[in-house]
This record gives structure tokens, sequence and C-alpha cells, in this order.
């Protein structure tokens, strides 16, 4: 049993043991050092002082919830309930909410839980259960506030300003303007905007409307009258989100199937066994190489200047990047066929055109389709991304929803919209691979 | 045998008397199929080819002799300014180091998550069998989100500068790679890792000792091709967000004449940058599959 070892291989062995475990620690310690490089390179001491976790809480109640303002012009007297404080969402005259009453010039508005705001012509009152009566009137030019002493943190007095945040709502009073939000879970006025006769039914109330109830619009049928509402709901849009989401998928489509139909020919060009010259094979992959090289994103800005923004460009984008892609890779398939069943065609006499259609496509189709619909599925991912370049699509309205800041409704919506197109995509490109290729 | 081999229906099995017809028949009803999914398809491309340059701003005839009028028109004036541009790659160098540092760290993290979700997902490895569903769905939605979405939300939240892109980059990347490395594992060896189980480990040890070195060859090169597609995503990213060789390339094209030679100088560094890397991945890529 002992000393059977050679003491050479023995020596050899633990010198290998002993690079594996240097090399074991080494290329962790290698990694962290480099992310502790990059983290000194990105500044994330920096960041940690510029992030605005205020503006994180404000993304995530708008992601779930939307609010409505309740405003006093404290100059003309004019009260305005808008929600999302938006021209859109604007109540009309005459139409408010069930928790807002006017009587006599006294607005009451009810947060809710005990929680009610009172503006009056001396100014205004909150009353918050558990703490109190906070009254603010003007005087001369500055709010004077009255509120049990002492100030809790979540009423804000400066100089001219009032700020009482609370968990029913938010109460500001200035000198021109009082404002109080309230705060409803939902996305408001989904279905219908507040002008369309539908607003404020319920689901039930919706259907009798829709089959037996007499036509609002004698011109056309409830239904249809409803389903015109919804479409051009001013405020989400819905029509017009349908046909972005539409363009994306266009442009992903249009893209990948034209690169593969222009990929196909030239990937012959490029493969060895089928282009004997080399000056025209290197010419084609010196080809495939340039446009993948010159990267999707300098493609997308050359094409965009010349064709402007739009479906097309992008599509035109997607197919030029593809096409380097799909020429790599179709012109490898076909350098693995197996030349027996070319042979086989050749001998009954085809000419060039039949051996490529009955010897060599038959073989290659499984590989190139199960590209092809992999692409389809990734493109529909990138063509947000162009979109947002080219101007087209879900990625546009995407990218003017974010640029606004304050909509982030409509960026959860659409962030919805976009994961459900791309899940779509995928289950549909699983569901064609499985269908067209035999054996996957 | 011959029910077995035709199939249960005797009216629609094919007449072997004949077997000529019967043969013609069947390439007669392919062809068919064939044709109607070419015309379909044939439709389908040109409605949409039609559609969509019905709602692009500017036509396809109209807009195709002006294709080689920008780049033209940028190399015209980068040529007339050639002695700049030396200065001006080194110039922006910096930022095209950031570009490849945000999809290196984010490749790094990505992979790194993408470890444990693929083996918390793979059939046989799982440590909680039951919970596998969770971690292929987690995946799933990760892939599903495109990186620029999280990237513009997370800047609102962040501030500018590469970390959002990073963490956009990453999430993607643990879900794409996740899937992949999960395929790789399902074929791994189980034989290590009774071996081990019987020795005592632990899952994270017979994890790491007995199915990592496994597929480590082919996670590597995964992960390389990742890094590759990561490059291109952080420059697109910089462009429409923030951080890295993007975001000069933007403000360069916004400027518009007069900076030219930093659009081209830009392109070069750009370009440049992903052929090396596409070489040096294609490289080793090559190698570890055909060692491992």
């Amino acid at each position: 049993m002992t000393a059977t070892l050679a003491p050479g291989l023995a020596e050899t062995v633990t010198r290998r043991f002993d690079r594996k475990r240097r090399m074991a620690f080494a290329i962790p310690a290698a990694i962290i050092a480099y992310l502790i490089y990059a983290a000194i390179s990105f500044d994330i001491a920096g960041l940690v002082n510029r992030a605005r976790f205020d503006n994180a809480a404000i993304l995530l109640s708008d992601f779930w919830s939307h609010k409505t303002h309740v405003t006093r012009d404290n100059r003309s007297g004019k009260l305005t309930v808008a929600i999302e404080g938006e021209n859109k969402g604007t109540y009309p005259e005459g139409m408010l909410p069930d928790w807002v009453t006017v009587v006599e010039g006294v607005t009451t508005i009810d947060l809710g839980r005990g929680h009610v705001v009172t503006y009056d012509d001396a100014g205004a009152r909150y009353v918050v259960p558990g703490y109190g009566t906070i009254d603010i009137r003007p005087q001369g030019d500055r709010p004077v506030v009255t509120a049990p002493e002492p100030l809790p943190d979540w009423i804000a007095v400066a100089e001219n300003r009032v700020g009482v945040t609370t968990s029913a709502g938010r109460f500001t009073y200035t000198r021109s303007k009082v404002e109080t939000f309230r705060y409803h879970a939902g996305w408001e006025l989904w279905f219908f905007t507040l002008d369309s006769p539908f607003y404020g039914k319920t689901a039930p109330e919706l259907a009798a409307l829709a089959l037996t109830g007499d036509r609002i619009d004698p011109a056309r049928a409830n239904l249809a009258y409803m389903a015109h509402e919804f479409w051009t709901n001013r405020m989400w849009r819905h029509g017009d989100v349908a046909w972005a989401i539409f363009e994306t998928i266009l442009m992903a489509f249009l893209g990948t199937m034209t690169a593969a139909l222009i990929a196909l020919p030239l990937s012959f060009v490029a493969a060895r066994n089928f282009m004997p010259l080399g000056i025209f094979r290197g010419a084609a992959r010196r080809v495939f190489d340039f446009i993948r090289g010159v990267d999707g994103l300098i493609w997308t800005i050359i094409l965009s200047r010349a064709f402007g923004p739009g479906p097309m460009t992008g599509a035109i984008a997607i197919a030029i990047t593809d096409t380097g892609s799909f020429g790599k890779t179709f012109s490898e398939a076909l350098e693995n066929i197996d030349e027996k069943q070319v042979e086989g065609v050749r001998s009954t006499g085809a000419n060039a055109m039949q051996r490529a259609r009955f010897g060599v496509i038959p073989q290659v189709m499984p590989i190139l389709l199960a590209q092809v619909l992999y692409y389809l599925e990734s493109n529909t991912r990138s063509a947000t991304v162009i979109g947002a370049i080219v101007g087209g699509g879900i990625g546009l309205l995407l990218t003017q929803a974010i640029i606004t800041q304050k909509d982030w409704e409509e960026v959860a919506y659409y962030m919805v919209l976009i994961v459900l197109m791309v899940m779509l995509m995928d289950s549909l490109s699983g569901w064609l691979r499985r269908k067209l290729i035999r054996g996957a | 045998m011959v029910d077995v081999a035709f199939g249960p229906e005797r009216g629609r099995r094919p007449n072997l008397a004949d077997n000529r017809e019967a043969y013609l028949e069947m390439v007669r009803r392919k062809r068919m199929y064939g044709g109607l999914l070419l015309v379909i398809f044939i439709a389908l491309m040109s409605s949409g080819w039609m559609l969509a340059d019905d709602r692009n701003a500017g036509g396809f005839w109209g807009g195709l002799h002006q294709v080689f009028d920008f780049p033209s028109e940028v190399f015209a004036e980068a040529w007339a300014k050639r002695a700049n541009l030396p200065g001006l790659v080194w110039h922006h160098l910096p930022a095209l180091i950031e570009t490849l540092n945000i999809a290196a760290v984010a490749t790094l993290i990505g992979a790194v998550a993408a470890m444990s979700l693929s083996l918390l997902a793979t059939r046989g490895l799982a440590r909680w069998p039951r919970l596998i569903p969770v971690f292929r769905r987690t995946m799933d939605a990760l892939r599903a989100i495109p990186e620029i979405v999280i990237a513009l939300v997370l800047i609102y939240i962040l501030g500018g500068g590469p970390v959002p892109a990073v963490i956009a980059i990453a999430l993607h990347t643990g879900g794409a790679l996740g899937k992949l490395f999960s395929e790789v594992a399902e074929n791994a060896d189980l034989k290590p890792v009774e071996g081990l189980a019987s020795v005592g480990a632990n899952w994270s040890q017979r994890m790491w000792l007995g199915v990592i070195p496994q597929v480590a060859p082919n996670w590597l090169s995964y992960a390389l091709l990742r890094f590759e597609i990561n490059v291109r995503a952080s420059a697109i990213l910089g462009f429409v967000g923030e951080g890295g060789i993007g975001h000069d390339l933007k403000l360069a094209m916004q400027w518009g004449q007069g900076r030219y030679d930093q659009v081209v100088a830009i392109f070069l560094l750009l370009f440049l940058a992903i052929v090396a890397i596409d070489r040096i991945s294609d490289h080793y890529r090559h190698k570890m599959v055909k060692d491992g």
C-alpha cells in the first residue's frame, strides 16, 4: 500500500493540486478586485447621496393607485376636482365625486376614516382623528396655522405655505390656492372617462345597458358606443396603445423575416462547401462581419436620418442587423450538412438549384427555423428599444410617459403590456418551433 | 402491423395496391400546404411592409437614395478634420471603457444570479424541488422585461450614471443566462453529486464540487456570448438613457454639423471594440467547447 506512487508522479499531483488551490482563490479575488474598481469608477458612494427615494415612493404609489386633486383658487374661489390634476381628468361643471360636497360656498372633503377637510370663506380646516383640528386662516399675505401644540413633523409650516401629509391624503395651503389630494387604489378612468355616459356604472349596469337598455345615442347600439368610448379613452388611449403594440410586433416580424430571406442566399456564398472561390466567400463573410460590427444602434441612427421616424425604419434596422447574425449562423449550419443526401439528389441528374432545394434545405431547415423563431422572440424586445430611438411603437409611448415624470401609472401599464407581449411572443415562437420542427 | 404503421382509420389509410398513386397524392397534399403557407407568408410580408411604409414619416423610395447622404456628409466633414481624429478617439476612450465596464459588471452579477437560479430550477439538482416552477417563472419574468424599461425607471430614482444600466442589464442577463445554464445543468452527470452526498456533503458543496466543474466550460461560453450582447445593449442604453459611449454619441449627434468628427471617432471606437470582443469571445468559446 505504501510507496506505490512514484516520487515524480506524487510531485506532479501535488503541484497540480497546489495550482488548482491557488486558482480557486485567485479567480474570486480577481473578480472582487474588479468589482471594487468598478464600484469606485461608477461612483457608488456618490450615488447613495444622489438617489431620490422619495421619487421611488411616488413611483410605487402611482403604480397601483391614483390621486384626485381638489383645488380651490383662493382669489376667484373657483373649485376644480381633477384626477391626477390633469385636464383630461377634470370633473365637468356640476359633477363631483361623492366624497366632495359643496353647500353654500363651503366645500367638505371626506378623506375617509374620519379625516375631513373643509374649505370656507375664512380659510381651510383639516380634522385629523386622534390629533385635532388644523385651522388655517390667511392674515394679509400669509396663512396662519392654529393647531394643537407641539406641531408634529407631518405638518410643514413655511413662510407662505402650509403642508399636511397624513395616511389619508395630502393637503397644501398657499396664498393662491388650497389643494387636497386623496388617494384611491386602482387606475382611475381606465374604462371610461368622466365625459362618457358610461362613467361610474358598475359591471351589471353596463351589461344591462348593453343588452337591453334604451339607446343612449340613437345612431348606434349601446355596445358599439361603449366599445368606441373605451377605445378612444382620452386618459389611457387604448386604441393608440394597441396600435403601438401591433407596430412593435410588426417591426420585429418584418425585420426578422426579411433578414432571414436576405441571409439565406448569401449564406450559400459564405459556406465553404458551396462556394469554392475563396474571394467571394471571404467577401460575403466580411460583409456579415461588417454588418455585425457596425452595431444595431448605429444602423438605427443612420436609417432614421434617411427614412424619418416610424415603424418601417425600425424594421429595416432590425433586418440589416440580423442579416449579419443570420448569415453567420446559416453558413455555419450549411457547412455542417451531410453530403450524402446531396449526392443522392445529384445522382438523379439534379442541377445546382435542385440539389440545394431537395438535398440541402430539408437538412438545414430545422436549424434555420429554430434560429429565426428565437430571433423573432428576442427582436420583439429589441423592437421596444429601437422604437424608442426611431420613434415608433410601444417604446416611444413608454419613453414619452417616463419623460413626463408623473404619468407613472401609464408607465406601469405599458410595462405590463410589454412583458405580456414578450411572453406571448415567447410562447408563440415555442409553439411554432414544436409544430414545425419535429423532435425539437 | 399494417394497422400500426398507417393509423387506425380504415378509410383514410392509403391504398397500398396502388402505392404510386398514394405517394403522388401525399406529395400533392404536401405541396398544397406548402404553397398555401407560402402565399400566406408573402401576403403577410408585403402587406406588413406596405403598412409600415404607410405609417412611417418618410417613405421607402423617397428615403432610399438618402441612405448614404448622412454617412457621406459625416465622413466628408470628418475627413476634412481628420487631424482631430486621434485626439478625439483618445478623448472618448474613457466613455468606451465605461460602456465595457457596465457590460462586464452586469454580466458578472447576472451570471452569478443565473448560476444559483438555474441550479434551483433544474430538475434533479434543485434544493427545494417544489419551488422549481417559482424559480422558472422568475427567470421568465426577468427575461421578458426589456432593459430599457428598468433603466429608465431607475434613472428617475437613482439619477443618471452607469448604475441604472448595470442593474437593468444584470437583471435581464440573470433571466436569459439562467435558462441556458439550467438547460446545460439538466444534462450534467449525477454520479459525482451522489458520490458527494454519500460522504455527507451539503447542497452547496454538492453543487460547487459535483456540478459546477462539469458545466463550467459551457456556462463560461454562454457567459462570454452574453458579454458580447451586453456590450451592444449597454451602448444602446447609453444612447437612450445615460452613461457610457452611447451618451457621448447622442450628445455629438444632437449637436449635428460641426461635431461630425466626434461622431466618426465614436463610431470607430464602438466598431473596433465590438469587432475585437466578437473575435476574442469567438476564439475562446470554440476553444472551451472543444476542450470541455
